[in-house]
């Protein structure tokens, strides 16, 4: 029995919602890249979603192109915390402000 | 993360067989063994006690505000049923996303594996110890 893809959406958008809040709330730059990984799943939910429920295969393709994207985005945003930790030590992003006025 | 583990569940079930797959390949495979690095090589003695946004009072209304707003947009419209699936099919869900992909996208193909080059040499170039 397929999945209907309202469930689907909502799962989507749970998840989304934790990575929202995960974002605003903590200060860790480790555990805000997490979160925007999670967001990140959510819409990818919502590709592969769409895809199925529109019947074409644009979503599931664009899903993958998500997943690489994704993947280079983590690389990049990891080696700019072990660069703000080698420098000053400390990976909350709260005492990384030297761009404030 | 079992979350991600769980993703490629979802992705089974709704018949992407294919993004199931590289799903848990980069994620589990991947990004999890990264983020394992990161916080093996910062040291995260300091870093475990929770420590919170200046306000996470407001912080937490703004989210639990955008999350109303998402279930109430969502609730205004909701999909019908699902069309048979036929294109997804033919010849097996991989075929199907390789021809798509290397016809229809190729463009989007090539232009990803470009951003993933420039993200590969912007990580070495952030990442890698100052010469002296």
């Amino acid at each position: 029995m397929p999945v209907p893809a309202a469930h689907v959406l909502v799962v989507s958008l749970l998840l989304f919602a934790i990575g929202i809040i995960g974002v605003l709330t903590r200060r860790n730059a480790i555990i805000i890249l997490m979160s925007i990984e999670l967001m990140m799943n959510a819409a990818n939910l919502n590709l592969v979603a769409f895809s199925r429920q529109l019947n074409q295969i644009g979503g599931q393709v664009f899903g993958v192109f998500t997943i690489a994207i994704a993947a280079g985005e983590v690389a990049v945003g990891l080696a700019v915390v072990l660069a703000m930790y080698r420098n000053r030590d400390s990976i909350h992003v709260d005492d990384v402000r030297l761009m404030k006025g | 993360m079992v979350s991600f583990l769980s993703m490629a569940g979802l992705y089974v079930l709704l018949e992407a067989e294919f993004v199931a797959a590289v799903q848990v390949l980069v994620y589990a495979g991947g990004i999890m063994v990264l983020f394992l690095f990161v916080i093996m090589l910062v040291n995260l003695r300091d870093a475990a006690g929770m420590r919170f946004a200046l306000r996470p009072a407001i912080s937490a209304v703004v989210g639990l505000l955008a999350t109303g707003l998402m279930l109430h947009l969502f609730m205004r419209g909701r999909p019908g049923p699902a069309a048979a699936t036929s294109a997804l099919r033919q010849g097996g869900n991989l075929q199907a996303i390789g021809e798509a992909m290397f016809s229809d996208y190729l463009l989007p193909f090539e232009i990803a594996s470009l951003l993933l080059l420039v993200a590969m040499i912007g990580a070495i170039l952030l990442a890698r110890q100052p010469r002296n």
